[in-house]
């Protein structure tokens, strides 16, 4: 064993360090142009404040399951699971189940997604990729105006405008010719479930269409500009060259609308009939879990009836909220990597 | 050296099969036929709305409370009113929780736990709106023993909060860091940057935000149904029953009496006054470049 030469540093241990020279100056010069003071506490008592702000909003969602749930033990005990695939509802004899409503919510918002995906579609694809500049503007703020009235006015707008004209014009006609399909079978009241998908489509229709306007926006130019470099007519570039490479976000967008549809109260309560049956015709009144806790809520007479109305409000809950969820992950998966926008 | 000239070079472009070019000119029509079939509704709402709306709309629509069924004249003071103290409420309690959480999220919400109270906001935003209403209706209704505007005011800010988070930390993120560096710089405190600098620069952005929140909320109806309820008097307490401009319209909109069907149409009149007013505001101010301070 060859023990290091005496004198040698020894490297495994510390090395020698060259003692700091201190300088000292007058006190003076170091301390800061503006006293700080007790900032720090300041900071931090900010910082909490604002955390507190921030801790609000996961409290409101805490609160909300935690008010959805306790009100709806009475008729969860009652019913169980069963109560989604009952189908009475009797108040009188306490006898509550939802299928009717959930098939209501069903039907309707899927009406108005069958009716208002290509529309919106269209709208986007016209914004994005056909419209001069000078209209984009015009038509991207139109479209987005229709989102902002209240949905009392679209209710308001269909009962005195719309289920007039289904009545007297369009269900005879689909009737007559689409009769056989036994969707529009059945008296036309002009209420029910056709009215409730036709006004749900239009209040659908901006959500979708600026979601996909985005998700287009989102696909680089050069995609546009290869596919019309093959030769191909605006249409072929627009389909190979931009849906298909934002189909997931328009997808998204689908869904996020799907989301809105099956929340939507108001305008559907106005126009929908109001009736817990289930019915195959578009034209019979029907009833969905918006409506039925709109119109019954402040009037349900038992513990048992308020509670079903709450637990009937919980499945909405979870179930928008599971929509809303599948449908930003699609949106973020495609417009991911460009900055953030506000929808604005 | 043979002459390359030899074969003519000629670029035509292959003839586009006149299958290509229908489909080409069908689907093109079909996107210019969407967005006629898209702004026909809206249109139409709008031209019944001033047509129905205005005819209907007088001095005592705006003075006047309503009067009993099948008796003419009155109006909806107490319910335009009511809506203006709900709004008030609700402005008072989500406002600043709003954009405390999204400053919150801008300046300090960089890790696991931001992320989650922003997937929480939009999961917020996404809540239908009749169940904010029941919940509201739990914690405040039940509380107190009675429908009152404090319910209608805090299920309303239930609502707004998400929207205001989620604008107030975007815009504070378009904030530069340079500008938060020159302030900490010259020793201002973190509190106080954030305060009178970043969201100072960025006030009219969130003032956007705050705007479009109050469109949102100012013509919800379901919220106010079990919260707000109604009330056909002038009512200034927090604590009884209110009318609101949008149950008002719901109410006459249900009912069987023609005179109400038209006070109906002339309050959803000033209702979509009131909310286009706010859009175009936040559509001007938008316009005229958010960050005038920051660049």
């Amino acid at each position: 064993m060859a023990e290091p030469a005496f004198g040698a540093p020894r490297l495994d241990a510390p090395q020698p360090v060259a003692e700091p020279q201190l300088v000292t100056r007058p006190r003076v010069e170091n301390q800061p142009l503006i006293k700080a003071g007790s900032s720090h506490i300041a900071d931090e008592i900010f910082r909490y404040a604002m955390l507190a702000c921030g801790l609000c909003v996961l409290a409101l969602v805490a609160i909300i399951i935690y008010e959805l749930c306790k009100g709806s033990k009475l008729s969860w005990h009652a019913f169980g699971f069963s109560f989604f695939f009952r189908s009475e509802w009797d108040p009188v004899n306490e006898q509550f189940g939802a299928l009717p409503f959930v098939y209501g919510t069903i039907v309707s918002s899927i009406l108005a997604l069958v009716l208002a995906v290509p529309l919106a579609v269209g709208v986007a694809i016209f914004i994005t990729e056909m419209c001069p500049r000078s209209l984009k503007g015009i038509l991207a703020f139109t479209t987005e105006l229709l989102a902002a009235i209240p949905s009392v006015i679209y209710g308001l707008w269909a009962i005195f405008v719309l289920v007039p004209l289904l009545r007297q014009y369009v269900q005879p006609w689909l009737a007559r010719y689409f009769g056989w399909t036994t969707l529009f079978s059945g008296p036309p009241y002009g209420i029910g479930m056709l009215a409730a998908g036709i006004i749900l489509a239009i209040m659908v229709v901006p959500i979708v269409s600026s979601i996909t306007r985005e998700v287009m926006t989102a696909v680089p130019q050069q995609q546009r500009e290869a596919v019309l470099a093959l030769g191909a007519t605006r249409w072929e570039m627009i389909r190979t060259g931009v849906l298909r490479n934002a189909r997931a976000g328009i997808l998204g967008g689908v869904i996020l609308g799907l989301g809105r549809a099956l929340g939507e109260t108001m305008a559907v309560t106005m126009v929908i009939g109001n009736r817990p049956d289930i019915a195959k015709s578009l034209f019979a009144p029907g009833y969905t879990m918006a409506s039925v806790i709109a119109n019954e809520f402040s009037e349900a007479t038992s513990d048992t009836y308020l509670s079903a109305l709450v637990e009937v409000g919980l499945a909405l809950f979870l179930v928008t909220i599971i929509v809303n969820i599948l449908a930003q992950f699609l949106v973020w998966s495609v417009t991911r990597g460009m900055p953030a926008r506000s929808n604005a | 050296m043979p002459e390359p000239t030899s074969i003519p070079v000629r670029f035509t472009t292959a003839p586009v099969s006149l299958y290509r070019r229908a489909v080409n000119l069908a689907m093109t029509s079909a996107a210019g036929l969407a967005v006629v079939l898209v702004l026909l509704p809206l249109g139409a709402i709008f031209a019944y709305l001033v047509y129905k709306g205005v005819g209907a709309l007088n001095w005592d629509f705006l003075t006047q409370i309503p009067k009993p069924p099948g008796e003419p004249g009155g109006g909806m003071a107490n319910a335009i009113a009511g809506t203006g103290l709900i709004l008030l409420i609700a402005s008072c309690m989500g406002v600043p929780i709003g954009i405390g959480a999204g400053i919150y999220l801008a300046e300090y919400g960089r890790d696991r736990f931001g992320d989650l109270i922003r997937f929480t906001a939009d999961v917020l935003n996404g809540v239908p709106s009749i169940v904010v209403g029941i919940v509201a209706y739990s914690i405040v209704v039940l509380t107190q023993g009675h429908f009152s505007a404090l319910a209608g005011g805090v299920a309303l800010a239930i609502m707004m909060i998400p929207t205001i988070t989620r604008a107030t930390e975007e815009m504070l993120l378009l904030v530069p860091n340079a500008v938060r560096e020159a302030a900490y710089g010259l020793g201002v405190p973190r509190w106080r940057t954030t305060l009178s600098i970043t969201l100072r620069t960025a006030t009219s952005g969130v003032i956007t935000g705050v705007m479009l929140a109050f469109a949102r909320v100012a013509g919800e109806t379901a919220p106010l149904l079990f919260t707000a309820f109604g009330n056909q008097y002038w009512n200034w307490k927090l604590n009884q029953p209110t009318a609101a401009l949008s149950l008002q319209v719901y109410n006459y909109a249900i009912s069987p009496f023609d005179e109400w069907h038209k006070q109906a149409w002339a309050g959803a009149l000033i209702l979509i006054v009131l909310i286009v007013v706010a859009i175009s505001a936040v559509r001007i101010a938008a316009s005229r470049g958010m960050l005038k301070g920051a660049s």
